[in-house]
């Protein structure tokens, strides 16, 4: 349909060529037979050189000959496989999209209300400053830190609409590297996947500090505290404020006084991931604790904010980068400079998932019913945690003590399978998972509980 | 795995390269510390819970104090200027957004309409998009640009992935061809788009320029063009605006496309084709696209990258694409693989609501025909100011020669005007618009063109 309506209309707008016009009838539209008119003796077209290079054109080989076949996201390709599987018991547990017990994609209720009001309202299309919609900045500032939070009434915050999680994460790694160029960044181990990209694709130092143990599939505290100590003073340290992605293990609060004091002893920069706030406990002021409690200590820090899980705006890129700094002045040049990252990156950014933000936040009444909504999510999250973890201790008679599932939070799951057991759920259970052993239970139904841990049981046993 | 950091390229135009900073930030730290040993104590770090009050000397110093504040972008920061003036009588010629003869944003008809059948669609979610984009889109994309029976697209040649309008799309392609391209130099024309410079230097190419604009003509240097890319290292790369220069107006004809094609193709230059106006120059989108169909029928590679914010109205929807023809379906195939690994780090996956309302639109038959016509209305439009404009001058008697003002095309006119002249404008007419001279003709009305036709003869006249 599209190729009959393009050259239906190209036939009747060829007649309208309008500077070009002189040469109608000598050109043919879109065809690989150009004719040109070489009778006049142009002296500036050469027809036995054009045959010439015309074949030369075609004979040469592509430039990109060597461009090899990059191997698919180890994450976003999970999806892809899932939906080439046609097994009836594929169950997709890669990326961490939420899914309703019925397994399909879920768009909030008071996402949909804010979209009609906008197609209502017929608001214009103009490019947003190259910092984004400035009611979205305000209320994305607000929901992070608290509205009467020092930083944000001492106008301490530099604020920038990103494209989620990640575009917010890589103007921080754009403005790192060109004004603390050499300062590493420190990186939990594991992490997201994406992480490691963001950095090496801005050319900013990495390493990691230990994070997971496997022997408590928990939290390696005292690890992480002397990895992070052992760095070298004023690094950046990227930390996720809550529902680690991909192992779901938090610090207790006492924990996350701990690290905030090692940090300021060594002038070390924080640096948050905050793509779950509200989806990890269901509450969103519980949730920003980690982030509010290093603000609380007057310390400068970053913040990367997503919206694609507490908002289900996942396709709609919309999220921010926040730097709080010690004075207005500073917070003002560092947006000033955050901009100039932006620009030459796309621009400015997109307006529609901004202005659902502005308008569910911004209005009391879509707010609270957005609470509701987000504790409904992060409710069914915990109760197909529990489910999970009762049938994995009624089918595995060995004893294994799967309970780090109950204490493991937010959307994820670190099971613990190795890569050739993780391997095994695809292969011989048609369960799609990324290879570190992470399960997203987002995507989990209770329905699918039992299923999931006869493939886990299995795999975990059986192969090594 | 970790990446060492390499001397870092001095790609940051007009940025003071701090590279002594974190040098100094490690001696302030050093010095705060011989100030307050008490604090690299085990004991303090692991027991105490230690909060440095806002005001003490912790943090007295911001991490961010070596960080200048930016200017404003050049560009957009006119529209930040002209929002501030409190005349009644200012005008906005800086930004090349549409406006009416009201001077209004216009959205177009047939983007509320298929703004309006999205939100009614009960069955749309807003899952992540794949990371090259909506397929659709994509596609249809690739077939406005190239022709609906294009060789190219029938061949499987091309490969087409959503980005962030032009800008997006440009920033793609340069940090492809930085990665995989053999030749890092990018030839773009003197002058050309503010922020193109910017773009392809962050993206990881060197940028050198061609000789275009003759301001002795107001019109284009065939000769210096054609001697400048002759001189141009083999295989190097070549931007060209595929019609609707910015922000001259002024345009190769088709012979000289014709001779700038095979120039480059003997001297294997790749195009790389910024299509911004395609519809919009001429009113038709056939006429618009000729240049880059005549590289493409030769069966040569380019790039092109193309936006839908003037001729859609998308602007702050971002919506874009960057198209790759190459030899043949395998090498494009590969290339696709290697652009989702540039796209990945940088913000994923592209934003989806723009990209469905321009595919909404695409693919039906009576929503496509609505679009050109009321695509080829602002176009006339913009026609019809450029001739009301000259006309004025002419009625006042302004000394020189205006007829570039209707022999240029698409948004923008070069008036020739220097800088002084502008910022006289600016000063005594609160006439807005880019120090280089160029004027938005978009911004114009048949009430406005007096008003500026006044401003320019007094800047001509009392300004040299």
């Amino acid at each position: 349909m599209a190729s009959t309506m393009l050259s239906v209309a190209s036939a009747s707008l060829s007649a309208s060529l309008s500077p070009l016009e002189n040469l109608k009838g000598k050109l043919k539209v879109g065809s690989a037979g150009l004719s040109f008119n070489k009778a006049k003796g142009n002296p500036f077209i050469n027809t036995k050189s054009f045959c010439r290079i015309s074949m030369v054109a075609a004979v040469n080989a592509s430039r990109f000959e060597s461009v090899t076949m990059a191997p698919p996201d180890p994450i976003l390709g999970v999806s892809e496989a899932f939906r080439a599987d046609t097994h009836e018991s594929k169950l997709n547990l890669g990326v961490g999209a939420y899914r309703t017990e019925e397994l399909q994609p879920y768009v909030l209720d008071v996402v949909k209300k804010a979209e009609n009001l906008m197609v209502e309202r017929g608001e214009n299309k103009e490019y947003l400053p190259i910092e984004g919609l400035a009611a979205f900045n305000k209320v994305t500032a607000e929901l992070l830190f608290g509205a009467d939070n020092p930083v944000i009434k001492q106008q301490r915050v530099a604020t920038v609409q990103g494209l989620s999680g990640t575009g917010s994460l890589r103007l921080a790694a754009a403005l790192i590297e060109r004004y603390f160029p050499g300062t590493k960044v420190l990186i939990s181990s594991p992490t997201w996947g994406n992480h490691k990209n963001i950095f090496n694709d801005s050319r900013v130092p990495w390493s990691e500090y230990r994070y997971y143990d496997p022997k408590t599939v928990g939290l390696d505290f005292e690890g992480m505290v002397a990895d992070i100590k052992a760095a070298p003073e004023g690094s950046f340290v990227l930390l996720h404020g809550c529902a680690h992605n991909p192992t779901g293990i938090d610090p207790t609060p006492e924990q996350w006084e701990k690290i905030a004091n090692v940090i300021q002893a060594k002038s070390h920069i924080p640096f948050f991931d905050v793509a779950y706030q509200g989806f990890a406990s269901g509450s969103l002021d519980a949730d920003a604790a980690s982030v509010r409690l290093f603000a609380a200590r007057g310390m400068e820090l970053l913040v990367a904010q997503s919206y694609s899980k507490n908002l289900g705006l996942y396709a709609e890129r919309i999220g921010a980068i926040n730097v709080v700094c010690s004075s207005a002045d500073a917070a003002a040049r560092v947006k000033s400079q955050l901009k100039r990252l932006a620009r030459p990156m796309y621009s400015n950014p997109p307006i529609h998932g901004a202005r659902i933000v502005a308008n569910v936040v911004g209005d009391p009444a879509l707010f609270n019913e957005w609470k509701a909504e987000m504790e409904m999510m992060a409710g069914r999250i915990k109760n197909v945690r529990q489910k999970l973890y009762d049938s994995l201790s009624a089918k595995d008679k060995s004893g294994k003590d799967w309970s780090f599932i109950l204490k493991q939070i937010g959307m994820f799951s670190f099971t613990g399978l190795n890569i050739d057991q993780s391997a095994n759920m695809t292969s011989k259970w048609h369960v799609y998972m990324t290879k570190d052993g992470r399960i997203s239970l987002a995507g989990l139904s209770l329905a699918k509980c039992d299923y999931l841990a006869d493939a886990i049981v299995d795999s975990f046993h059986n192969v090594s | 795995m970790r990446p060492q950091v390499t001397s870092t390229e001095a790609h940051c135009i007009g940025t003071p390269r701090a590279f002594s900073s974190s040098t100094d930030r490690r001696l302030n730290t050093l010095v705060r510390h011989l100030i307050a040993p008490s604090l690299l104590l085990d004991s303090q770090i692991r027991n105490d819970t230690m909060s440095a009050s806002p005001t003490s000397g912790f943090h007295a110093d911001s991490v961010f104090a070596h960080i200048d504040r930016a200017p404003e972008d050049p560009i957009l920061g006119v529209t930040v200027a002209y929002n501030k003036d409190p005349s009644p009588i200012k005008l906005n010629l800086g930004v090349g957004a549409y406006r009416t003869e009201e001077g209004k944003p216009l959205v177009l008809n047939v983007v509320r309409q298929a703004e309006q059948q999205l939100v009614n669609d009960r069955s749309r979610v807003k899952e992540y998009l794949p990371i090259v984009g909506l397929a659709d889109f994509n596609k249809l994309s690739a077939k406005l640009i190239l022709g609906a029976d294009s060789p190219a697209v029938q061949e499987n040649r091309v490969t087409t992935v959503q980005c962030l309008s032009g800008t997006g799309s440009l920033r793609v392609g340069g940090e492809f061809l930085a990665r995989h391209y053999h030749q890092r130099t990018i030839y773009i024309p003197l002058p050309t788009w503010g922020n193109h410079p910017k773009v392809f230097t962050l993206a990881g190419l060197s940028v050198k320029t061609y000789r275009y604009y003759d301001p002795a003509t107001r019109g284009l240097n065939f000769q210096g063009l054609l001697e400048d890319l002759g001189s141009a290292p083999s295989g190097a790369i070549v931007l060209l605006h595929a019609c609707a220069h910015n922000p001259t107006g002024v345009d190769p004809t088709i012979q000289q496309w014709e001779q700038i094609r095979q120039l480059m193709r003997s001297k294997s230059l790749l195009p790389f084709f910024d299509s911004a106006y395609q519809g919009f120059a001429s009113g038709s989108l056939d006429a618009d696209a000729q240049p880059v169909r005549m590289f493409v029928a030769d069966g040569g590679e380019c790039l092109v990258a193309q936006s839908y914010a003037k001729n859609m109205g998308l602007y702050g929807e971002r919506v874009g694409a960057l198209s790759i023809v190459c030899k043949t379906a395998d090498v494009a195939s590969r290339v696709e693989s290697q652009l989702k690994l540039v796209i990945r780090p940088m913000y994923s996956n592209p934003p989806i609501h723009g990209a469905s309302i321009v595919a909404t639109i695409l693919k039906d038959r009576d929503m496509y025909n609505e679009w050109t016509i009321e695509l080829k209305a602002m176009a006339d439009r913009i026609i019809s100011m450029r001739q009301k404009l000259f006309d004025a001058l002419r009625a006042r008697g302004t000394p020189g020669d205006w007829s570039h003002i209707i022999k240029q095309i698409g948004m923008f006119t070069f008036t020739g005007l220097n800088s002084e002249q502008v910022a006289f404008m600016t000063k005594e007419y609160h006439i807005y618009m880019t120090s280089d001279g160029r004027i938005s003709m978009a911004g114009l009305s048949s009430k406005t063109v007096p008003h500026l036709a006044d401003a320019i003869h007094a800047a001509v006249t009392r300004v040299v």
